[in-house]
Formats: C-alpha cells, structure tokens, sequence
C-alpha cells in the first residue's frame, strides 16, 4: 500500500469512527446514566436501543432549519460548524497506534492546547449570534470558565513535557515504556481531567449551558442539525479529553501483547469516557462564584507546586 | 516537486488572507466582525510562521494571541454589546473622507517596502530552518533572560493592578452604596 493511500485511510477511517464514535456515546451515556439511576434509559429502538441514535440523527435531520430573524445569520451557521471543526481538527495529532494516526506533529501537544483554545469561539460566536439573553448569559460564562481552566490545563501537562522532554505525542508514549505517567503526574493527571471536563463543559462543569438557569444557555437558538453540530461536538471533546489522558499519562497503546496496541488504546480511552459519564451521573453542579473560586483558587496553585516539585526532582 | 508547489500556494494563499483580514477587521464597522477578522488573521499568520519554520511561534500565536487575549476582546464586546446602535454610529463617525489620509500614508509605506524588496540589496536568507521548543527555550533563558524579567514585571504590575480594581468594598460602604441604589 502506497503511503498516500494509507495516510487517506488512516484519515477517513478516523473520522468516521470518531463522529460515530461520538454519537454512539449518547446513546451509551444516557443507557449508563440511567441503569446507576435505577431505571432504564433508552431501549426500546433496536437490542439494547442501540438503534436510538438512528432515530435521533432522523429527528435533526427532519427538523426544520430554521435561523432567527434576528440573528447575525453568517455567525449563527459558521459557529456549530466550528465547535465541531476544532474537536475533530485535535484528533488529528492524537497518536492511536504504531501506524495509526493522522498526523506526527513535533508541536502536537501545542497543537492541541491551541485547537481546545479556540473551542471558546463556537461558543461565544454562537451566543453572539443568537442575540437571545440566554444565550448571551450563557457565552460569557462559557468564555470565562474555558478561559480559567485553559491555563492550568497547560500547566498540567508541562509535568509530562519536562519528564519526557518531547511536544511530540508519540515520542511522549514511547517514553512511557517504562512506567506509564500516571504514577510521577497523579497531580497533573487529576488537573488534567477536571479541566477536560471543564473544556467540554459537562456537569459539573456544564454551567454555559445549566438547563434550570439559562434555558440552554449558548445554544439556546439552535435547532435541528446545528444544534446536533454542538451537541456531538461536545461528545467529540469527551472522546478526545479520554484519549488524551491516554496518551499522556496511561501509555497509550503500550500494554501487553495479548491485546493489540490499538485495542490497547480504546480500552483506555473507553475507560476514561465511563469514568467521565459515572462523574456526571454522581456530582452535584456548583455555583457559578465557587466553580471559579476553585479554579484560580485551588487548581491553579495546584497545578504550579506540580510543577516546581516536579522540576525539582528532574534536576536532583 | 509538488510539494514546492503546494507549499508556495499555502503560504501566499495565507499572506494574501492575512492581508485581506487586516483591511476587513480595520474597515468594519460592526466590532464583533472587526473582531473576527483580527482573528482570522492571526490564525493566518500563524500559519505563515509554520511553513517558516517557525513552529513554536506558530503555536503560541494560536495559543496566545488567538486563544487568550482576542476571547477577552470578544468577551468585553460581547458584555458592552452595543447591537445595531453602535455600528451605525461607528459609521457616522468614520466618513469616507477620513481614509484619504491614512490611506496616503500607508501607500507611501508600501511604496518604501517594494522599493527596498526590489533593490539590489541582497535579502536576508529566510529559508526553512525549522526552529526546535528546546532552541527557542534555552534563548530565552541565555542571552534574554533580561527580556523575559521585565516581561514578568509588567505581567506582574498587571496582576497587582487588577487586584487592587476588583478588591472587595470594605463592609461598611459597600452596605451604604446597596442601600442607595435600593432608594434609588
């Protein structure tokens, strides 16, 4: 096989899984959800209601798409296309396999923090837009949490970069053949994962969009296969928050052989995403004043004593 | 061979969308698009920096520049938002008359440009070299340390001036200013 032929493979088969993969997980989370809250979730559309995401995609697909007269009509349509571009743009630089991947950037942990970075504008753009309180509500609380947290996500993750002292995230989980992260980076893996939550804005975190104050928050105007952008948009930052983690602090596709390194790596990954779901089936969300008090509060000098012990022990 | 060609596409492509962005985000009158612009043309130019070799630079372009500190201008605009009034506002107060000027000045400018590209002085070479986080690093902790000190004294001043705005009304006051505006 041509190396042109398999790197258009390796793209599309990416994306599609990952879409798929994202839209599946609704099903999974609200089944999850419901089976630890004692009742039974969807299963009525096909064994087990795993057909329920056909029948989801036909409702947005059959809704009417509808933009609102007042809205700043080529902000309202570019914004979901956005929120969705970015999130998959990230998986790009996310190593899977020895083989599998789309691309092998030396800057990919930048690329990463950067693509996250700019998640911010879909939300805030799409609240704009809308020109409904709400939504505007909304967007602002979106573009201040993801701000906060934005900073000491980086932070997290420079524990890892000075240990394995490489931006590339192959060589990152080659590095870890000898011990996975997680145990020298507990700090940075726990940072890490409460600010991935934050970055996809879930409960607890899910305050942009809290449905008993704010209606729907950001995409309170959205309808239809728009709304559907955000929504698997936000599936898509779960998926890639989990393979993240485990890429940089559970080795990857590293394991032993009797799983292939690609199985490997979804079993982590998949793992990371039920943890996620259990976090939102079992935590209360906070205030607005407390969710900021405990970023810059808490995780951000948290996140700097990680990093000064962790520098401190690389130069002993 | 194809790949010099496709590399010259993307990189005049993203000049020329750089250019055209700058002019857009100056000419706008709506702020938020002007806003938009600006950030499409920092995204371009990082881009730019990336096929110079520049990829550090390019990421922290995106980063900082597009990720940070062009949210706080949506969110300020956003938080203003000043709607339909302001952008017909915005261009009652820039007649078309008032381009003349900065448009001569900036012609000029652009003259001096093509006549120093375009004399014989020998460019700078600015060839792909790419430039490793490690070498980037290590010059800002070698020979500008200084650079980056001051750096973190102006961030510093920042951060003690933004504590000193948003610090907390003594009790006192604070209840004096509430009931005010409850008479209010």
């Amino acid at each position: 096989m041509s190396p042109v032929v398999n790197n258009l493979l390796n793209v599309v088969l990416i994306l599609v899984c990952v879409v798929f993969g994202a839209a599946l997980l609704t099903w999974l989370e609200r089944r999850l959800l419901g089976i630890w809250q004692d009742r039974y979730g969807p299963n009525r559309v096909g064994p087990f209601g795993t057909l329920q995401i056909v029948a989801d995609m036909i409702k947005l697909l059959m809704k009417q798409d509808w933009v609102p007269p007042f809205a700043d009509r080529l902000i309202f349509i570019v914004a979901p296309a956005f929120a969705m571009f970015v999130v998959v743009a990230a998986f790009a630089v996310i190593p899977m396999a020895p083989g599998v991947g789309v691309v092998d950037l030396n800057i990919g942990l930048l690329f990463f923090l950067a693509m996250t970075s700019l998640g911010v504008y879909a939300v805030m753009f799409g609240a704009y837009a809308s020109d409904n309180k709400y939504a505007m509500l909304g967007g602002l609380r979106a573009a201040a949490q993801m701000v906060s947290y934005e900073v000491f996500m980086g932070l997290s993750l420079m524990g890892v970069v000075m240990l394995a002292g490489t931006f590339n995230l192959r060589e990152l989980v080659l590095a870890q053949a000898d011990g996975w992260f997680i145990g020298p980076q507990i700090v940075g893996f726990f940072i890490f994962f409460m600010a991935g939550i934050a970055e996809s804005h879930r409960t607890p975190f899910d305050l942009p969009e809290a449905e008993h104050e704010l209606t729907a928050g950001f995409h309170t105007e959205y309808s239809g296969m728009k709304f559907a952008m955000f929504f698997i948009g936000e599936y898509v930052s779960v998926l890639m928050s989990a393979a993240m983690i485990t890429v940089l602090f559970f080795g990857g596709w590293l394991g032993p052989a009797w799983l292939p390194p690609l199985g490997w790596f979804l079993l982590k990954t998949m793992t990371l995403v039920l943890l996620m779901i259990l976090i939102r089936g079992s935590l209360p969300r906070p205030r607005y004043d407390q969710l900021m008090t405990f970023g810059w509060k808490f995780m951000l000098p948290l996140a700097l004593i990680n990093l000064l012990i962790t520098s401190a022990l690389i130069l002993i | 061979m194809i790949w010099a060609y496709l590399y010259n596409i993307v990189f005049y492509a993203s000049c020329g969308v750089t250019v055209l962005a700058t002019i857009l985000m100056i000419s706008r009158h709506n702020a938020v698009h002007a806003l938009l612009y600006l950030i499409i043309s920092s995204l371009s130019l990082a881009i730019i920096f990336y096929l110079l070799g520049a990829a550090f630079a390019a990421a922290l372009e995106v980063i900082v520049y597009a990720g940070a500190v062009m949210i706080l201008f949506v969110f300020v605009v956003m938080m203003l938002n000043q709607g339909q009034r302001s952008v017909v506002h915005e261009a009652a107060w820039l007649p078309a008359s008032g381009w003349i000027l900065p448009s001569v000045l900036a012609a000029i400018l652009l003259s001096l440009l093509l006549i120093g590209m375009y004399s014989d002085q020998p460019l700078p070479p600015y060839g792909v070299h790419g430039v490793a986080v490690k070498e980037v690093g290590i010059a800002l902790f070698g020979p500008y340390v200084l650079v980056v000190e001051l750096a973190s004294f102006l961030l510093l001043s920042g951060l003690i001036g933004a504590f000193h705005i948003a610090r907390k009304m003594p009790s006192h006051m604070s209840s004096n200013t509430l009931e005010e505006v409850d008479h209010g």
